[in-house]
């Protein structure tokens, strides 16, 4: 049950809220749907009929996507993607959380089972028959961007590799999309970094728990959570660093676990919170300091760059575009659709589908008038639907940047 | 871990005033970043630029009108920049709009002669630099004016509208249009993107042809197209062949987000950077000088160092400027001090809403530089400057854009002269 007085004080910025509608013009779901309100209504307004431990019946608060831009665009501070969140939970409480959602929030149950059988796992998932079996019993879009196993996971190749033991140490935090999808993103992050003088640690560590935390699963979500931060505190509390390339991820160490499960008062996750950077977000200080390594050769490329909605919800701008402009021969051309949709798990499901590739419409048109190649994107499940939508590679920008140095 | 960034001037604020101080520093040279804890009051503002409306009388011709208006107004923004400083900074504006991402969009008129335009309840009320999409529905015209309501949009009154218009003494009336948008009621801004559409707009023009009469002239609300209004509003002229008008709407205004839109679009092309989300919590100092300022993000705060700061905060409503239950104010990022607060026994408030509050003309002291006088290196802009009424005096928008442009030229001149000496 979430501690009453931490649900009081997120209820107290409600009264903050002026109606003023800027949030409502940020939202990318009530934008293509009726099913959901508008972060306005859903959130504020609702909250106020929301009393603690009295029954409601709304069940288009599950439609919010927790994409955290209304929060973001609020000019008076009201935590409306957090609220819609609890209120979430709640609904989810008293209905129950189907047996899909349990399952796709769980990344490292997925990757464990699906790595060693790669190759066969990999062909169900292309296959037809199965997806729309899988879509009729567990209500998993057939068309959803679900990865592709790599058959191989980043801590394998971590364990192996002789790091160079020299430099400023550093925290690597990879999370599942590199673990079990992305393992090559891993290894140019761990080269960008070792690049630019820092000696790379690579901890034992799992899943954040933000996609348990989307699906309402808090508890659960706190048990991954906490356990992530016990393992990396004690890095935390020498001073050392720590960085991760999944944009979310970091945001839910960062900030979303404190703010949304109530962890405000977890020692470590405070310390760990305190020092985790997004990679884009290292590398500019870096480069503002004048420690940034600058011999880039030229990568003669159009890309377009989508921020998705959780590196926004750093609140630190977009660090990345300033890296790219570095780089001789890359024509960025930034893109200012909002979302690309599928938010985590949100558009993996049947239900949501839809509205998660409508949200993501106006990107993907964005991404072909452009007329670039490649998609630079922060976030994984955001290249998976970017590549979904537009038929377009999409890489994570220091992928770019380790191409630009020719590592 | 605190993070630490460089910046030649940060700029906190990304309303008109901030984004227009920002633009104009990013094109003068100086690397420039915007903090904002939200998005500002563009989205809820009608998007004309009212310059001065009422002196207390309706003013017709702004450029006229304000060389007697500041000599009477000494404290105002307009008499600290000067009059002459305004017509450069609409200059601009209308230029950043032009080149701006919505093509063919653009905005007429200047400080010659005020547009005298209905507002969203009809009410007329005279405005500088408007959005040629509006500028059809001018008081001046006798043309007799169809006002169009659609079921779906719940918060435009068109009856109401079209009643006051013609208490004004046009003839007016009101239809009401019956569009599918696949939901019971939308607001403007889910409108305006449905106006985007071609195939939506033919389908409404079918609907609205057959209620209009020969001669009127049509007024919509402010849904003609968010990413491309010009193609939109043409389109709706061109097939229903006459003149066609918008009118402001409540909140949130398409107008507003074109504004908010194509000022982006500048200060991205002019190479500054948009940090949203960081609310801007307190100052680094040395001695008179902000040397930074902390803005809290994610997991940490970042500290924004800068050779020069633009506070473009706002007023009482955008929190700028805080009044205590004590009946102290402050201006709520570096305490400064205020000019204007009503001295002890002095008026608050006065009993008629909308007549002179006293409270309304209080903001950050400041020289006629625009610098905050007790700091070497912050300049103030937009509504958080002290002695306007902008809501009386019609002329909000004006002051943003011209004190904007004006704190940044300031910067700009104090930039260049430290650079020759």
């Amino acid at each position: 049950m979430i501690d009453d007085l931490f649900h009081e004080q997120l209820r107290s910025s409600l009264d903050h809220c002026v109606k003023c509608t800027i949030c409502e013009t940020a939202c990318p779901v009530a934008n293509v749907t009726p099913l959901f309100p508008g972060p306005k209504y859903a959130g504020p307004q609702a909250e106020r009929f929301r009393a603690h431990g009295q029954p409601a019946d709304e069940s288009s608060v599950d439609y919010c996507s927790g994409c955290g831009l209304c929060t973001m665009s609020c000019p008076q501070g009201v935590k409306i993607a957090e609220l819609n969140a609890h209120a979430r939970y709640a609904v989810k409480q008293r209905k129950g959380v189907p047996l899909r959602d349990r399952l796709i929030a769980r990344p490292t149950v997925l990757g464990r089972l699906g790595t060693p059988v790669a190759p066969i796992a990999n062909a169900m998932l292309k296959a037809r028959p199965a997806r729309v079996l899988a879509e009729r019993v567990l209500g998993i879009h057939r068309d959803a961007p679900i990865p592709r196993f790599a058959g191989r996971r980043f801590r394998t190749w971590a364990r192996r590799r002789q790091a160079p033991g020299v430099g400023t140490k550093i925290v690597y935090f990879h999370g599942c999309g590199t673990e079990y999808y992305e393992p090559d993103v891993g290894e140019k992050v761990v080269a960008v970094l070792e690049h630019n003088g820092y000696s790379v640690e690579i901890p034992e560590q799992d899943c954040c728990g933000l996609p348990l935390q989307s699906n309402g699963l808090f508890e659960d979500a706190r048990k991954y959570v906490q356990r992530l931060a016990r393992a990396l505190a004690p890095h935390a509390r020498d001073g050392t660093l720590i960085v991760g390339n999944a944009t979310s991820c970091t945001l839910m160490l960062k900030r979303e676990a404190r703010e949304i499960l109530g962890l405000e008062d977890d020692p470590d996750l405070a310390l760990v919170s305190r020092q985790t950077y997004d990679i884009c977000e290292l590398l500019l200080e870096l480069h503002d300091r004048g420690q940034l390594r600058t011999d880039f050769e030229p990568v003669e490329e159009v890309v377009a760059y989508h921020a998705p909605c959780q590196q926004q919800g750093h609140w630190i701008g977009k660090p990345a575009l300033e890296l790219l402009a570095l780089v001789p021969g890359l024509d960025v051309r930034e893109l200012d659709a909002r979302c690309c949709g599928i938010a985590g798990t949100y558009g993996f499901k049947r239900e949501k589908y839809q509205i998660a590739m409508d949200a993501g419409a106006e990107l993907f048109n964005q991404v072909e008038a452009s007329g670039a190649r490649v998609v630079a994107c922060d976030s994984e499940t955001c290249r998976w639907q970017i590549e979904h939508g537009t038929r377009r590679p999409s890489v994570h920008p220091i992928e770019l940047l380790h191409q630009a140095y020719r590592l | 871990m605190t993070s630490s960034l460089h910046y030649d001037a940060v700029v906190v604020g990304v309303g008109v005033a901030g984004l227009t101080a920002a633009i104009r520093l990013a094109e003068g040279g100086a690397r420039v970043c915007v903090l904002a804890k939200g998005v500002g009051s563009t989205h809820l503002a009608p998007g004309t630029v009212d310059v001065l409306g009422y002196r207390p009388e309706r003013v017709e011709h702004p450029a006229a009108a304000l060389p007697e208006f500041v000599g009477a107004h000494p404290d105002h923004p307009y008499a600290l920049i000067g009059p002459d400083a305004i017509a450069p900074a609409l200059d601009r504006f209308a230029a950043h709009i032009e080149r701006g991402p919505q093509p063919g969009y653009r905005y007429t008129g200047g400080l010659d002669r005020n547009h005298l335009l209905p507002t969203a309840v009809g009410a007329i009320r005279p405005s500088a630099l408007v959005p040629e999409t509006m500028a059809a529905g001018d008081a001046r015209s006798s043309v007799p004016v169809c006002v169009v309501g659609m079921r779906v949009l719940r918060d435009f009154h068109a009856s109401l509208c079209a009643g006051n218009i013609r208490r004004a003494g046009i003839p007016a009336r009101a239809v009401e249009v019956e569009i599918d948008v696949g939901r019971v009621e939308a607001n403007s801004l889910g409108l305006a993107r449905r106006f985007d559409d071609e195939s939506f707009r033919a389908a409404f023009v079918g609907r609205l042809a057959l209620l209009l009469r020969p001669g009127e002239r049509v007024a919509l609300p402010a849904v003609l197209g968010l990413r491309d209004p010009h193609g939109a509003w043409s389109d709706l002229q061109r097939r229903l062949g006459r003149a066609v008008f918008e009118v402001p709407t409540l909140p949130p205004s398409a107008p507003g987000m074109r504004v908010y839109n194509a000022l982006v679009a500048a200060l991205r092309a002019a190479g500054g950077r948009l940090v949203l989300g960081a609310e801007v919590l307190d100052v680094e100092r040395e001695g008179d000088r902000v040397t930074g300022v902390r803005a809290h993000t994610s997991g940490h705060d970042t500290i924004y160092h800068a050779g020069w700061i633009v506070l473009a905060t706002g007023g009482f409503a955008s929190g700028g400027i805080e009044l205590g239950s004590d009946w102290a104010a402050s201006e709520t990022i570096l305490g400064l001090s205020l000019q204007g607060m009503p001295r002890p026994g002095e008026a608050r408030f006065t009993a008629d809403y909308f007549g002179h509050q006293p409270m309304a003309g209080v903001g950050v002291a400041v020289d006629s530089s625009l610098r905050a006088r007790e700091t070497e290196n912050v300049y103030v802009a937009g509504a958080a400057l002290p002695g306007a009424v902008p809501w009386r005096e019609g002329s909000g928008q004006g002051i943003a854009l011209a004190t904007g442009h004006f704190a940044a030229q300031a910067v700009l001149e104090r930039e260049g002269a430290a650079a020759t000496a």
